[in-house]
């Protein structure tokens, strides 16, 4: 007999029921649409810092540890150690592979020009394909590292062109100073070798490095006889933004717990990929360039704060809505409420017809809010981001916990209303 | 069965301060009795609903007591007045009658389904009684019509139907009718006297004076005394 009371009011009184059901579409829409962005923007926003460059920097542990000595800046170079180009492809055999989105190595040099003077000279991959022992393909290389640059004249180096072995791409300046243009040949001297490359792109870079020359690896190696050899990696990983274990883990990984180290090595933490790199490439030293990592931290933790106080406002407006539309429809049925205790039925059983029909109103609305709130997290994503934000399980629950909190919290005036009616007021003529 | 009101009184403040305190009903005695029917007159406003109320275990006395078989009413816990009050009271109030959104007879068996399902026995037999009464009460044609559709003297005769239906041991009816025509008049206080000889205590109040024409005990209440 309560489910037919409860199915009579839910049918008869559905214009009331969908007032509340499309409160209760809100705050369910706006919680799912900013958890799930709040889940997804983490992505997000790395994969935007990712495009102003590397997060993390791979040299020799003896070169490193000079640097850190000496306070040398980046690039700048102590001692004649190196690592091996061909333990690169190792950076994608690591537990976090995956969020390895981009690396490069670099060799530097001086090069004679022939009016005499001097030029820096970097060895690079550019769009280097490598073929992984997991049977995965990649390109890697500055291309997709310094996307600012911007190309002024001619292109990228493109490395499956075999003209590209002997082409190099010079700084704005520095072809302004000589009046180089695309196609000129431009002999360079290193200190093994003499050779001859064409300019095949003007870049500028509004940094030191206009003053410079970038040539594929191959050839600065050939000039300077060091094959297979690299002064330096530079890595773009996608991180999680570091918490205290992560600064805990950065100091020293050894004086964690084992179960503190299990939760830090798998987790994307800046320090836990540097820490496995060191482990995949023999006598290297990774080191997170802090800048980025800190910048990408606060991005995201202000973000996310922002989301999430977002959440909140709109599940205590969905809380106020509900408790203003619940108490009047309560008020409004005082009389049913009284003669009902009139006939016997207990607080309890009150409650629960009460209960259910703001539980069935609160599932359709919430069910729609869901659906809802993903399609607003899909505007948000294009608008902003440019791209899909991704469904995230993990929302259901949490929303179906916080939309039934919040219904019943709205419902908590109503109850103590329902509670508190004494069925003799309502029926001698009612109220 | 014998309910009994023992000195009880009721009052209320109308502003603050002890000397606006308002008695609804002074120091009553008042009993029902098996068989009987009671039929309660006086002015508006003299006691008489309240006084109903606090027998029927709806409204706590401010002093005395009410008394099943000896027993405190007051003294029960909330689960054995509210079973009290759907198996051995009847209720016909004076304001709110129906459940709107249920058919007569949904409305007519709605104690009995609060309290059990529909294929308990005694659910059964509740619904055999409930289309006698309807036949009684000239209303077997409305089974299935939802009560927000029926006029007041219709709704009137559901609550009348609904109080009897599950043959309780006491029946209150508070203007059972209001709203009647004078032969409805007749067939409801007919059905309510007929209750009463087959051994139900009926407390009715009323302003028609044609109750006191089934009455088996007349009282006047005025000023909260009777």
């Amino acid at each position: 007999m309560l489910f037919k009371m409860i199915r009579g009011v839910l049918y008869h009184q559905r214009a009331k029921m969908l007032l509340i059901a499309f409160t209760i579409v809100l705050g369910t829409s706006l919680a799912t649409g900013m958890l799930n962005v709040m889940w997804d923007v983490g992505d997000k926003v790395n994969q935007e810092l990712k495009t102003y460059g590397a997060n993390i920097t791979v040299k020799p542990k003896d070169a490193s540890l000079l640097t850190d000595i000496y306070d040398v800046g980046e690039g700048e170079q102590l001692s004649e150690a190196y690592l091996n180009e061909e333990d690169l492809p190792k950076l994608k055999t690591i537990f976090w592979a995956f969020n390895i989105v981009d690396f490069t190595p670099f060799l530097e040099a001086d090069a004679s020009l022939p009016d005499g003077t001097d030029a820096k000279i970097v060895g690079t991959w550019f769009n280097h394909h490598l073929s992984l022992p997991t049977g995965e393909e990649l390109d890697a290389g500055i291309a997709g590292m310094r996307s600012w640059w911007d190309v002024t004249g001619g292109n990228w180096l493109d490395e499956s062109e075999p003209s590209a072995a002997s082409s190099v791409m010079v700084g704005t300046l520095l072809a302004e100073e000589k009046g180089w243009k695309i196609g000129d040949e431009i002999t360079l001297a290193g200190s093994a070798k003499e050779m001859t490359a064409t300019v095949a792109g003007i870049y500028d870079a509004g940094g030191d490095e206009d003053l410079e020359i970038y040539a594929p690896l191959d050839l600065v190696q050939a000039l300077t006889d060091r094959e297979g050899k690299v002064d330096r990696i530079e890595v773009s990983a996608l991180t999680t933004p570091d918490n205290e274990l992560a600064q805990r883990a950065a100091k020293n990984p050894s004086a964690l717990s084992s179960r503190d180290y299990e939760t830090w090595y798998c987790t994307a933490y800046v320090s836990a990929i540097c820490y496995q790199i060191q482990e995949a490439i023999p006598n290297a030293s990774a080191a997170a360039v802090r800048q980025v990592a800190e910048s990408e931290g606060t991005i995201l933790d202000k973000t996310q704060l922002l989301m999430l106080l977002i959440t909140a406002l709109s599940l205590i407006g969905a809380a106020l809505g509900i408790s203003n539309l619940v108490t009047a429809s309560v008020m409004e049925r005082s009389m049913e409420i009284g003669l009902l205790k009139a006939i016997g039925a207990r607080d309890r059983s009150i409650t629960f017809v009460i209960m259910v029909e703001i539980l069935v109103t609160a599932l359709i609305g919430g069910v729609a809010g869901y659906f809802l709130g993903f399609g607003f997290a899909q505007l948000i994503g294009q608008s902003v981001f440019g791209s899909a934000i991704e469904m995230k399980l993990k929302v259901i629950p949490i929303v179906a916990a916080l939309i039934t909190l919040v219904t019943l919290a709205g419902s908590l005036p109503a109850i103590r209303m329902v509670l508190r009616l004494r069925p003799a007021e309502v029926l001698h003529g009612g109220q | 069965m014998r309910l009994e009101a023992a000195a009880v009184e009721k009052w209320f403040f109308r502003g603050k301060g002890d000397r606006n305190r308002f008695y609804a009903v002074q120091k009553t005695d008042l009993a029902l009795a098996s068989g009987k029917v009671t039929v309660l007159t006086g002015r508006s406003g003299s006691g008489k609903t309240t006084l109903m109320h606090m027998m029927a275990g709806l409204l706590v006395p401010d002093g005395g007591q009410v008394l099943l078989d000896g027993k405190d009413l007051y003294a029960l816990d909330d689960a054995s007045l509210s079973r009290l009050r759907n198996q051995t009271f009847g209720m016909i109030p004076q304001g709110a009658d129906v459940m709107p959104e249920l058919t007569v007879l949904e409305n007519i068996l709605l104690p009995r389904g609060i309290c059990m399902r529909e294929r308990d026995s005694a659910y059964a037999e509740t619904k055999e009684n409930c289309l006698r009464l309807l036949e009684q009460l000239e209303i077997s044609g409305l089974l299935d019509v939802r009560a927000k559709e029926l006029s007041g003297g219709e709704r009137r005769r559901v609550c009348i139907a609904r109080a009897l239906a599950a043959r309780p041991a006491v029946v209150f009816a508070d203007e059972p009718t209001s709203d009647l025509d004078d032969e409805s008049t007749r067939t409801a206080l007919s059905v309510l006297r007929q209750a009463a000889d087959d051994g139900c205590a009926v407390m009715i109040v009323s302003h028609d004076a044609e109750a006191t024409d089934y009455a088996d005990e007349k009282r006047k209440m005025d000023a909260g005394h009777l």
